[in-house]
């Protein structure tokens, strides 16, 4: 998950926060880190190039974008290998 | 006729203000901008988000806005007209980049020239008319007459105005405020325009 | 408002049909203009549904009579302002002070992506004729060159919502008296840029739009050119023009609220429409037809529709998306519908919205299911761009006050 971390905020443009800084199972799009739709985006395409995993459309995403740990959840249930 | 009262002129590491005048040591534009950011003193993470242009355009507009204040208009009373020669080149050609891999929508947002003032109002809660003009070069007739157009309408009270072009290490972006009553600063005409852009 | 803005011309092309009158037809009879992508070098060629213009460059090179290789941008923005002029029928026009307010987001990158890939893999291949015309003011001069216009052109680049605020800058230009006649409106043509930009942002229909309904899935994407040409009271009457429409309210405003969603209350659409309606000073209950933005995206209909109950209450009237004939046709969609509202006043009719079955969830909004002779004297067409940007504008009958 450490490694997710990493690849979320240079996706995500979060400059301002280090891996440290992200819970497991903190809130991506509550207040703490503010994501918005546009980073929901950014997240599909980082799964689809990075871990070869699919996703239908931006409703799926909201539900598997819940946390850092939700996301590392799915690609492992869903990579396509 | 309406009155500049504020500008803000950001070119070759400087910055430019009627109060202050300063460079920012940086090696690359993107260096520059997160110094420029951090100077600031503000908590904006949406600004990492934005494309250089839309960050320089924050930055001038922060800058500006710090030294003359628009929070006693109502937001519907404020515009905001820029204008460029580049449209949105630099982030078009970096967008064109990502898409030989997958097209990036965080990008492609921001290939339109006018993303800046939305990211403008969003900030400072503008709701009033915005215009973008594509021009050759800067242009201050086109400036002058058209702002002073603008603000004729009488809800309209200040208009956020200028230059915003970039365009990978090159940029000159300059904004100045135009305000109806204030009857300070300097007469808006394209002279005085011209002059403190050339300060 | 004072003076009087007349609209003497007006020049489309589209999906649907390659003039006015094929346009009006097509509208009339239902015929919608998208069908899978054709014409472009992409992976969703055969699949994408789009609303391409039927004319290849060349046809069109041919029509407008351009013998260079300009984008094909430029060329649908001839086309369209070559029917326009022809059809205001301004005999002694050079002698009038003339301008061009043209609007594009794309200019032009259709030649440019074709440019780039060879010279990303090689940096002496390529052709550099790919590319001088890239910019959006490139489309713009190489308009006026060939229109004969001479004494002032603009560019104006503001999303979705360009063309309609080209034509606003038209009409001022009138107004204060700085120009006789201007030739507004705006082109966009398809690209795999705006395809691929677009996808990634996931707010496609991968089958045929369905603006105002519930069930909508997104925006299908589309390419053309609308232009009409402006003069003053004064000018009409001295060169004994027909006015075939009147500018008789606008307003531009900014949403405030995200780079490219719309507010979920449709504050920037509402705040756009009422001060249209202040400029013109009329009440709601005057418009007798709205030509709606209605892309069909769940965000922009649901924004666009509460702020029209917010503004009409139970009053709504007639309207409809002829973007589910179109297809989203971005910087030219505000030209193109401006020149659809005064089709719908000239023929005393309005458009249907098809493929709507369910009223969105909480609206009550049912737009126009028929084609409808109806007598109409004002007509409202809202232009909302991404960035925020939201345009109202009024065509009414030419009523003598």
């Amino acid at each position: 998950m450490a490694d997710l971390k990493v690849q979320i905020i240079d996706a995500l443009n979060l400059k301002h926060l280090k891996p440290e800084d992200i819970g497991d199972d903190q809130p991506l799009f509550m207040d703490g880190l503010g994501l918005d739709s546009i980073d929901a985006l950014e997240l599909i395409v980082l799964l689809q190039q990075k871990h070869n995993t699919k996703i239908a459309n931006a409703q799926e995403g909201s539900k598997i974008f819940m946390s850092v740990r939700s996301i590392a959840d799915y690609i492992t249930a869903n990579q396509k290998n | 006729m309406s009155f500049i009262s504020g500008f803000c002129h950001i070119r070759e590491g400087r910055i430019i203000t009627s109060l202050q005048d300063y460079r920012i040591a940086a090696g690359t534009v993107e260096e520059f901008l997160n110094e420029g950011y951090s100077r600031l003193k503000v908590a904006y993470p949406k600004f990492y988000k934005m494309d250089p242009q839309s960050q320089f355009g924050f930055l001038a507009s922060e800058i500006l806005l710090q030294e003359r204040s628009i929070k006693q208009y109502p937001p519907e009373g404020i515009s905001v007209v820029l204008s460029n020669s580049t449209a949105s080149l630099d982030t078009d050609i970096r967008f064109q980049k990502s898409m030989q891999a997958a097209a990036s929508p965080s990008l492609f947002v921001y290939t339109l020239a006018n993303i800046v003032m939305g990211e403008i109002c969003i900030r400072h809660g503008i709701k009033g008319e915005n215009a973008f003009f594509i021009t050759p070069a800067f242009d201050p007739q086109l400036l002058a007459d058209y702002v002073e157009n603008v603000l004729e309408q009488e809800h309209v009270e200040a208009c956020v105005a200028g230059w915003v072009d970039v365009l990978g290490e090159y940029y000159d972006v300059f904004l100045y405020l135009a305000e109806k009553k204030s009857g300070m600063g300097q007469v808006h005409t394209a002279e005085e325009i011209e002059k403190l852009y050339t300060q | 408002m004072n003076p009087t803005i007349h609209v003497v011309g007006a020049g489309v092309i589209s999906s649907i049909g390659n003039s006015y009158d094929e346009c009006f037809k097509a509208l009339q009879n239902g015929e919608h203009g998208i069908r899978p992508l054709t014409s472009l070098d992409s992976i969703y060629k055969d699949i994408l549904p789009v609303g391409e213009v039927n004319l290849t460059n060349e046809e069109l090179a041919h029509h407008v009579g351009m013998d260079k290789p300009v984008t094909r941008t430029s060329l649908l923005g001839l086309y369209a302002a070559k029917e326009a002029l022809h059809d205001a029928g301004i005999n002694n026009f050079d002698r009038l002070r003339n301008g061009l307010i043209s609007a594009t987001t794309v200019g032009g990158m259709d030649r440019t992506e074709i440019f780039f890939p060879s010279y990303l893999k090689d940096k002496t291949s390529g052709h550099l004729s790919d590319v001088v015309h890239h910019g959006c003011g490139a489309t713009t001069e190489v308009m006026a060159r060939t229109l004969g216009i001479k004494h002032f052109i603009s560019t104006i680049n503001t999303a979705c919502s360009s063309s309609v605020n080209a034509i606003m800058y038209g009409a001022r230009l009138i107004q204060h008296g700085i120009l006789d006649v201007v030739v507004a409106g705006g082109t966009d043509a398809l690209t795999k840029f705006t395809i691929n930009g677009f996808k990634s942002l996931m707010i496609l229909d991968d089958d045929l739009c369905r603006p105002f309904d519930n069930d909508r899935k997104g925006l299908n994407l589309g390419e053309g050119a609308g232009f009409v040409v402006l003069v003053s009271d004064k000018v009409l009457k001295e060169n004994n023009l027909i006015s075939k429409a009147v500018v008789f309210g606008f307003a531009n405003t900014n949403d405030a609220f995200h780079q490219t969603a719309s507010s979920p209350e449709g504050r920037g659409s509402y705040d756009a429409m009422e001060q249209a309606l202040n400029m013109a000073k009329l009440n709601p209950q005057a418009i007798d037809y709205i030509n709606l933005h209605g892309t069909g995206t769940s965000n922009n209909d649901l924004s666009e529709g509460t702020a029209i109950k917010r503004l009409f209450h139970d009053k709504v009237p007639r309207l409809s998306s002829t973007k589910s004939f179109t297809g989203h046709t971005l910087g030219a969609s505000g030209g193109i519908e401006a020149v659809f509202s005064i089709m719908a006043l000239h023929h005393q009719c309005v458009f249907p919205n098809l493929r709507f079955q369910t009223p969105i969830d909480g609206l009550d909004i049912v737009p126009q299911r028929a084609f409808e002779k109806l007598p109409l004297t004002h007509v409202m067409s809202n232009s909302l761009g991404f960035g925020g940007n939201c345009s109202s504008i009024i065509f009414s009958k030419n009523l003598k006050r």
